[in-house]
């Protein structure tokens, strides 16, 4: 006869503990592009970022498969404690900033073709990117320390409105018509990327200004949060380009442009096609599991810091990430992100791969998605007659 | 009656509205609310709120 053994918290390890500091790592790897270009005299090296990131990553998601494990319960205060994540998580801040100045210098002082020149800007942009995605962990802690270092993080590629936007806009109206960075059913990436970016923005400014209305100051204060990240990314462009001259400030540009994109690629991906429904006072219900979607792929999971554990994320927005859980019976992708972000890029296999799974999620009754408005009505009958 | 504002969205609790939507009634002290409660509008923890003084 064979006893069954339970793991008690005192047994249980944490298997990604010591994969966190790869999401620092992986920001070095263009320092490999400009070693091998300089070794081979090949620029396409210099586009190691591009075939990293839509190559060898969706490719080891694929091998490497899902991770549903959970910590259990009891080790929950601990490991949200353990103060080894904050420091994995702020390592990425230097080799960042440090990577993002060595690239400018490089692409500006090195002879390169025009082709390579672009291969450095879009390998930098895969950066800011990721930074992104490092000031959104940060910024949703609460001490003031992390709170700064997110408004200083997103500087280099000049995303500070999301620091304010995404706490105080996205987080309350997500999954809702209001929101610009929740995408519709039947919306592409292309429709949904300016409609995010100008609202996005405009969202900031509105909410940093009610804010400071609401203190009695001007929304010029210095303590307004959008005021004080753009001086930073106004610091680091002026910086490069006395240094440099006006090519750097250029990539500079160009690399934030790009990085912008890939956030906004990911939010696409993130609430697709969900909804939040109204309640009788005509308020919105609770953010919910599933009005998220979730990938438990492994190697994504860990270079995004658990950002693909979307649902628990939206419903703890203060949870670190190191404590973030799967949930059974939530909106699953078929996979992480970065394969995603790919099929996100062509709308017709986009549709034919989500649509059915949007439809499937609100059981035929299209009445509860949410619609790019122009085709709602359409979409409506055309599920409800297949009903 | 005094009133406290969540750290990650600004939604404000005021104890003398409470939140009668899930059960909160109105006069209700943010001692007395759950503390599994949390903000109606983003999700954050009742810990996440602080006292706005006045």
């Amino acid at each position: 006869m064979t006893t069954t053994t339970f793991p008690t918290p005192m047994q249980w390890t944490d298997n990604k503990r010591y994969l966190w500091p790869l999401g620092a790592l992986v920001l070095t790897l263009p320092l490999i592009g400009t070693f091998a270009y300089q070794a081979t005299g090949w620029a396409v090296m210099l586009w190691i970022g591009f075939f990293i990131f839509y190559g060898l990553i969706p490719l080891a998601d694929k091998l490497l498969g899902e991770d549903n494990a959970n910590p259990p319960d009891a080790v929950m205060p601990a490991l949200a404690a353990d103060s080894y994540y904050r420091w994995a998580l702020f390592a990425s801040i230097p080799v960042y900033v440090t990577v993002w100045v060595y690239m400018l210098w490089f692409a500006t002082t090195v002879e390169m073709p025009w082709y390579g020149w672009l291969g450095c800007a879009f390998t930098l942009g895969i950066g800011c990117g990721l930074a992104i995605n490092i000031g959104h962990e940060l910024g949703h802690q609460t001490s003031p320390l992390e709170r700064f270092l997110a408004k200083f993080v997103l500087a280099p590629g000049a995303y500070g409105h999301f620091y304010t936007e995404h706490n105080r806009g996205h987080h309350t109206r997500v999954a809702t018509p209001e929101d610009p960075a929740t995408s519709r059913f039947g919306e592409t990436f292309y429709e949904f990327l300016p409609r995010c970016i100008v609202g996005s923005f405009k969202s900031a400014w509105e909410i940093e200004a009610k804010r400071l209305k609401r203190e009695g100051k001007s929304v010029w204060h210095y303590s307004n949060d959008n005021l004080q990240t753009w001086a930073m990314t106004l610091g680091f462009w002026a910086s490069i380009t006395v240094w440099l001259g006006w090519p750097a400030l250029a990539m500079a540009v160009v690399a934030a442009v790009y990085g912008g994109s890939l956030l906004e690629v990911v939010n696409y991906l993130e609430h697709y096609g969900l909804k939040r429904q109204k309640r009788a006072d005509g308020g919105y219900e609770r953010c919910q599991p599933h009005h998220s979607w979730n990938s438990n792929h492994v190697v994504t999971n860990v270079l995004l810091y658990h950002l693909q554990r979307h649902s628990d994320h939206h419903a703890n927005p203060t949870r670190g990430y190191q404590t973030l859980r799967n949930f059974d019976d939530v909106p699953r992708l078929p996979s992480g992100y970065a394969a995603m972000v790919l099929i996100a890029y062509f709308p017709p296999i986009w549709f034919r791969l989500m649509d059915p799974k949007v439809v499937d999620h609100f059981k035929g009754d299209m009445r509860k998605a949410n619609i790019k408005p122009s085709m709602r009505e359409a979409v409506i009958a055309k599920y409800s007659a297949a009903a | 009656m005094k009133k406290w504002r969540c750290l990650v969205c600004d939604y404000i609790y005021d104890e003398a509205k409470g939140w009668p939507e899930e059960g909160i009634v109105a006069g209700t002290l943010w001692a007395d609310v759950p503390a599994g409660w949390s903000c109606p509008d983003c999700g954050a923890s009742k810990a996440d709120f602080e006292l706005i003084e006045n």
